[in-house]
């Protein structure tokens, strides 16, 4: 599926993702200034930002862009480094593996604890 | 009945003089025999007026018959003398020596182009390039079978073309190519900037096709926008901004 799109398709949702990243990550950043950097990154705080579920749901969709676009641009250096069927095969279907990876680990962390297990 | 003179006798009998003179460093390789790339330095006099091309020439003529140089029509028409000329790609045909501003001039076959010998590259992914994004008017019909006798073009349309229609196959743009050093796959600057040259026409019906043949892994995406083609060609064509307009017609910005 990943060789049959369209390369035109592809740098589309590239261009895409980065606008909306660019968009999110302001928010994102906005929402740090509320509170100092220290009182940020405490474990409780962190804990709450995860159970504010439309703060939970913008971080889950800034990690989907996110992944998308770093290993789409991942995907076109390794091809842009060398070439070769087997290889440009084996560099499409990696980074969709490892993005697919990145966002399940990362919204792993999240249901986890809207679950309450952490 | 009078003998007439070759070229060759003819030049070699043109005395040369000139107060000033210039070092030419000659990059010399012959991938069947040598290791490495080796310089050979001679001096060679020089007018206002001489060229790279003509100092390479002085040098075959009077030092080293063996330096293979590739050149034609000496007046950037035919695109046969690219060459790295201080370290840019330009025509020597084209590169007057007092204009580089520089003691010693290196002449070095142009990058990426794989070398034949010396400052002569082979240019088969340049054709091959060229001609896989179909460089004809593509049309269903034809001036057999239409009453038409011309497809008439109104200046404008003319004007939408007419500079990337300059392009002489130099391959000096692919030189500069950054993506071209690393991507052996990449279609290159001067195919790219005929395909535009064929989807801007008025005339061809082409352009889904041609669309569709650089739109791949190692096509039109793969430009960068360094703009370093458009810098070094000797035409005035901008391969960089034909690459842009074609990029809005994939993203759906031109029709």
């Amino acid at each position: 599926m990943v060789n049959k799109m369209r390369e035109s398709l592809i740098m589309k949702i590239h261009y895409g993702t980065a606008l909306g990243a660019v968009a999110l990550v302001a928010v994102h950043i906005l929402m740090r200034l509320t509170q100092n950097f220290a009182e940020s990154l405490e474990y409780a705080n962190v804990i709450a930002n995860y159970q504010f579920l439309p703060y939970a749901g913008m971080l889950e969709i800034i990690l989907i862009l996110l992944s998308i676009h770093g290993f789409n641009g991942l995907r076109v250096i390794l091809l842009e480094l060398k070439q070769g069927k087997t290889y440009e095969k084996a560099v499409s279907y990696g980074c969709v593996a490892a993005m697919i990876g990145l966002i399940a680990y990362g919204s792993r962390t999240i249901i986890m604890v809207n679950m309450g297990m952490i | 009945m009078t003998q007439v003179p070759s070229i060759a006798e003819e030049q070699a009998s043109t005395p040369l003089s000139s107060a000033k003179s210039t070092t030419l460093r000659i990059a010399r390789f012959n991938p069947e025999h040598d290791d490495e790339r080796k310089f050979m330095e001679f001096t060679v006099p020089y007018e206002k007026w001489t060229t790279v091309l003509e100092a390479i020439l002085e040098v075959k003529k009077h030092f080293d018959h063996s330096v293979a140089v590739r050149y034609s029509c000496r007046q950037a028409t035919c695109g046969s003398c690219g060459m790295m000329i201080n370290g840019k790609p330009r025509l020597a045909c084209f590169t007057k020596i007092s204009e580089l501003d520089s003691d010693v001039v290196t002449v070095e076959p142009m990058n990426n182009f794989p070398i034949i010998r010396d400052l002569a590259v082979k240019f088969e992914r340049l054709f091959d390039t060229h001609h896989k994004i179909k460089p004809y008017l593509i049309r269903d019909d034809s001036e057999i079978t239409s009453n038409e006798k011309e497809f008439l073009q109104t200046p404008e349309e003319v004007e939408q073309y007419i500079q990337f229609s300059n392009c002489i196959k130099c391959g000096l743009c692919n030189s500069a190519c950054p993506t071209m050093a690393t991507d052996s796959s990449f279609v290159g600057p001067q195919a790219l900037a005929q395909a535009y040259r064929y989807v801007a026409d008025s005339r061809d019906k082409g352009k889904d096709t041609r669309l569709k043949i650089i739109d791949d892994s190692h096509g039109i995406w793969r430009c960068h926008f360094a703009g370093s083609c458009s810098q070094v060609c000797p035409k005035g064509v901008d391969p960089a901004m034909g690459i842009q307009f074609l990029r809005g017609y994939l993203l759906g910005f031109r029709s």
